[in-house]
């Protein structure tokens, strides 16, 4: 690796790399930076407006009992590396031009890079009637810790009736994640011996379960096996909390008594005010393949915040790290940015009754079956029992390899093809 | 590659019926396709969104998604299903001559 950031200013200072956002993608961002480096070749200072990081994938669990709210929340700088400044600011807006990042209390710091990294943020106002009547009483989205919360209570409470689990748009946090719902939804009603009594929803803007056709087939299977009806090109125009109903653009319905909604999802607000930096929704375009600004050469972002066609994941998050730490360094040293990340995505989804499966997929290579990371390993796109240790087990290597910037045991940055079976389309 | 003929030109579409050439498309052809995806008579405020999609198309290589359309077209999301109701993001893009809008995931 280059190590080339001797760059002084004017005033002698070094090298100041500016991470935006305290989550996965900036943690690990810091912490990989903070081993590239000295502390006195460079200074990396991350900014978030909070301290608590949530385990995210967490959150899934909550509404069914299988995780504690307490377990899922750490010290956000606790998870950085020594060397490494922690700022906690709200964060106005960012001056390209003068490259300084200004907080809304006032003052700013300056950059030499900066890493946008602060992830997407739930827009449910946008949404006519999401935040109406019954917003919280049997309207709810388990996309946050307060609303996964409270849906645990709704979901401990319900003795019967039509469960809809529904997207409301593109893009999404975690795509699989609402199916994995609704899977689980199925197992704990059925634990509870009342799933006679429940009748499970799942609808979607698109037009079948999921993206990839060969897993959108696996996971839509999934779903009928386990009796869940799926409504798809359904994008959500209104909720009717009062009367229970989820209404799409195209006028069609569909009625609730318990309505588990992801809202939209938009970039941080601070985005929007800061002119050149993101797109309509927020997000920052980004090359997808080299992390950096198509317009700012020293501006790059990673994780859910970039405005890119991968998922928005951690796992995502992680891969693009090696990259994007590896062009930071390339940039200070003036050589070319290489266009090293190629979309590498992997999810365990979790379908109840101690089983999960597991995709593995690319920018090119959609989901396939097979086994990951090769011909002997965990099997891809199949259910089974070693799939949900493997998505237990996560847990502890998110906060012990991923956040602190390590590869995962026997796991690379790019896909492997190995293992993997292509059958005639 | 399949064909298909609007304003008596044969121009090169996808298996759905998208332009794969954008330079081919003329507005006389936008009536047909129109006709052909439900449409009775493009008004003004197809018309609207049809040159929207065109322009966003040459500036990013995609056409946009309902989403986004809704936020920076001018015309609602509403008025956009009133407009297209099959899906405006993939009807306005079939009329106006452009690839099928990628989506995310």
């Amino acid at each position: 690796m280059p190590r080339f950031c001797h760059r002084y200013d004017s005033e002698g200072m070094s090298t100041h790399i500016v991470i935006l956002g305290g989550g996965t993608a900036g943690t690990l961002t810091a912490n990989r930076l903070r081993r590239m480096y000295d502390a006195g070749e460079c200074r990396i200072t991350v900014v978030d407006q909070d301290d608590d990081h949530v385990y995210q994938p967490g959150l899934l669990f909550l509404p069914f009992g299988l995780a504690q709210p307490r377990h899922l929340v750490r010290s956000r700088p606790h998870q950085l590396h020594a060397g490494i400044d922690y700022q906690r600011s709200r964060i106005d807006r960012v001056d390209l031009d003068a490259r300084r990042v200004h907080f809304a209390v006032g003052g700013w710091v300056a950059y030499d890079v900066l890493v946008v990294a602060t992830g997407a943020r739930l827009l449910p106002e946008e949404t006519e009637g999401l935040t109406g009547p019954g917003w919280g009483e049997n309207v709810f989205t388990f996309y946050d810790l307060p609303g996964a919360m409270s849906l645990r209570h709704a979901v401990q409470r319900f003795r019967g009736g039509r469960v809809v689990v529904n997207v409301s748009d593109l893009p999404l946090k975690c795509p699989v994640a609402p199916l994995e719902f609704a899977f689980l939804a199925d197992w704990y009603f059925r634990r509870c011996g009342i799933r006679d009594r429940v009748q499970l929803t799942y609808a979607t803007p698109l037009d079948a379960a999921f993206t990839k056709p060969v897993a959108a087939k696996a996971l839509g299977g999934l779903l009928a096996d386990k009796g869940i009806e799926l409504v798809t090109e359904f994008t959500l125009g209104e909720v009717d909390g009062a009367g229970g109903r989820l209404v799409s653009y195209d006028e069609r319905e569909v009625p609730f008594d318990l309505a588990v909604v992801v809202p939209l999802h938009g970039g941080a607000a601070y985005v929007d005010r800061s002119p050149g930096l993101g797109d309509e929704l927020g997000f920052v375009p980004v090359d997808p393949h080299t992390l950096q600004h198509p317009d700012r050469a020293e501006v790059f972002a990673i994780g859910d915040a970039a405005g890119l066609s991968a998922s928005k994941a951690g796992s995502v998050a992680h891969f693009e790290g090696e990259t994007l730490t590896g062009n930071i360094a390339r940039f200070l040293a003036g050589r070319p940015v290489e266009p090293s990340y190629d979309g590498h995505t992997n999810c365990f989804v979790e379908t109840g009754f101690h089983k999960a499966l597991l995709i593995d997929f690319n920018y090119d290579t959609e989901p396939l079956p097979g086994h990951f990371p090769a011909a002997v390993g965990l099997p891809l796109l199949k259910e089974s029992y070693a799939n949900h240790l493997g998505k237990l087990a996560f847990e502890w290597l998110y906060w012990h390899t991923l956040l602190p910037g390590r590869e995962l045991p026997g796991i690379g940055a790019e896909m492997p093809e190995q293992g993997k079976t292509r059958s005639p389309a | 590659m399949p064909t298909a003929t609007y304003a008596d030109t044969a121009v090169p579409v996808d298996d759905e019926g998208f332009f794969t050439d954008p330079g081919r498309w003329s507005e006389p052809m936008a009536e047909q396709i129109a006709e052909e995806s439900g449409i009775e008579q493009l008004t003004d405020r197809h018309w609207t969104v049809i040159r929207f999609m065109r322009q966003q198309y040459a500036a990013k290589g995609t056409g946009p998604t309902v989403r986004v359309l809704g936020k920076t077209s001018g015309v609602s999301v509403k008025e956009l299903y009133q407009l297209f109701p099959k899906g405006p993001a993939k009807t306005a893009a079939k009329i106006a001559g452009i690839p099928k809008p990628r989506g995310c995931i």
